[in-house]
């Protein structure tokens, strides 16, 4: 299946808010205004039906402007599973934040099932004085299931510069992934960016045994966690 | 060149990296690293994350690709300051061993920043200036991607070196593997798409490590 879908967020010229001025997308890429949480836009993606399979190609634009905020969250774990035909799936996300613009990318998390081979994509270019909080979560597998090959790429540019570049391969094409350099024994891993300029990063702070906050070259920090479970991880990457 | 390749790929060149052992201290003493096959199992992870983002970048430095914009890329990969000053410290220390042995204009280019240089870039301009090619330049930072932690294992876990040798030349295939593909990443496309693999362990494990008071190793 191929799907595109697009939300574009703009400021209200008068009296501040935000205002939607695009929000389309096919089937299984589904996009809906639900209500606003703490007074900021939020739209769910809401998955049209299972997967993503192998075979398809999903693609997401998000546009923020000037002054706009939004918040992005999906309703439920998004399930990587195998196609009929060998061919990966893949889902590629482009966000844009403008100047004073701020968006929260806060989806549910990516389970990589047995067999499945995925790549997700995200491309990121946040301006000067932009504002972005974007979390990635990813399990290996769900219940005593052994993974498929998963690739979760993200790419951040602040004000032009690089400012985040990773990239992490689970599963049978990625020697020692499961091994004490990489996740070790946890099945679950994820991250939380955020980029807040103004504010002074500060220095690292270790949140636990497994969890480390880190100041990035750029008015941004990140948050990376490897943890047992989906909920073990939420704790150290919940919203704030 | 074959005997400028194995003096800059010799673990006694004087490049200060046997105070180094990229993470291996954190993980044993974390408790995920005990015994040999753990070792190999990190090793592994390593060079399938660390490997091709050092050798890519230190074919791309060696190629005359501006060693400040591979500099902002290095950093945009290492999200642990405590990582990227582990890298800067080994690239300033290799780069005043480069200097003494392969005096060159090469060096002029090094980016100009209160920790050092990052190491893989200092490598690529150290190879260049020794005269080494892309391929052999990649082939050595694949190989210190190795040898640093395997060293580390001895002095750390007290393995046997007959073994560790043993393993090490299991991996060989996979460092020739992991070093050819990086040269045709470095030559593939802009720096900003050089190889990003990363390691949520590595990062975690280099800042839990700069916060012991007493340690072995630097990193």
């Amino acid at each position: 299946m191929r799907a595109y879908a697009r939300v574009t967020a703009q400021a209200v010229k008068r009296g501040g808010g935000t205002v939607l001025t695009e929000l389309r997308g096919d089937s299984p890429l589904l996009l809906r205004r639900t209500h606003d949480e703490d007074g900021i836009v939020t739209v769910h993606l809401v998955g049209g039906a299972a997967g993503p399979l192998g075979g398809d190609e999903l693609r997401l634009d998000v546009v923020v402007g000037s002054g706009a905020a939004l918040r992005l969250r999906s309703v439920a774990a998004s399930i990587a599973l195998p196609g009929r035909a060998a061919a990966p799936s893949q889902f590629t996300v482009t966000a844009r934040v403008a100047s004073g613009g701020s968006l929260q990318w806060l989806p549910e998390p990516t389970v990589a099932a047995a067999r499945c081979r995925h790549n997700a994509y995200a491309s990121i270019d946040v301006a000067e004085e932009a504002d972005l909080l974007w979390r990635d979560e990813l399990i290996c597998g769900r219940y005593a299931e052994t993974p498929g090959s998963l690739t979760m790429s993200t790419s951040v540019a602040y004000a032009g510069a690089p400012l985040l570049r990773q990239c992490l391969r689970v599963g049978p094409d990625a020697d020692g992934w499961a091994g004490p350099a990489v996740l070790g024994a946890a099945k679950a891993t994820g991250s939380l960016l955020q980029v807040h300029p103004g504010i002074s990063a500060g220095g690292p702070i270790v949140l636990g045994p497994t969890a480390v906050r880190t100041p990035l070259r750029g008015p941004a920090t990140l948050t990376t966690v490897v943890a047992d479970d989906a909920h073990a991880l939420r704790a150290y990457l919940g919203r704030r | 060149m074959d005997t400028t390749l194995l003096l800059l790929a010799d673990g006694r060149f004087p490049a200060g990296g046997h105070a180094h052992s990229s993470g291996l201290e954190a993980a044993v003493a974390a408790g995920r690293v005990a015994g040999l096959a753990e070792v190999e199992a990190f090793l592994r992870g390593r060079l399938t994350t660390a490997g091709p983002v050092a050798a890519a970048f230190a074919a791309a430095a060696c190629q005359g690709i501006s060693p400040a914009v591979l500099d902002v890329e290095l950093d945009a990969r290492t999200p642990s300051p405590a990582a990227r000053l582990a890298s800067r410290r080994q690239g300033r220390a290799l780069l005043r061993a480069g200097r003494a042995t392969w005096p060159s204009a090469r060096y002029d280019d090094v980016p100009h920043h209160p920790d050092g240089c990052h190491q893989p870039i200092a490598l690529g301009l150290t190879a260049a200036a020794a005269g080494l090619t892309a391929e052999q330049t990649a082939l050595v930072a694949a190989y210190g991607v190795l040898t640093g932690p395997a060293s580390a294992a001895v002095r750390l876990l007290g393995l046997d070196p007959y073994q560790v040798q043993a393993m090490l030349a299991r991996l060989a295939t996979a460092c020739d593997e992991i070093s050819s593909d990086a040269v045709a990443a470095a030559a593939g496309g802009p720096p900003s798409d050089l190889p990003s693999a990363s390691a949520p362990l590595a990062d975690i494990h280099a800042e839990t490590h700069a916060t012991w008071e007493v340690r072995l190793f630097a990193s």
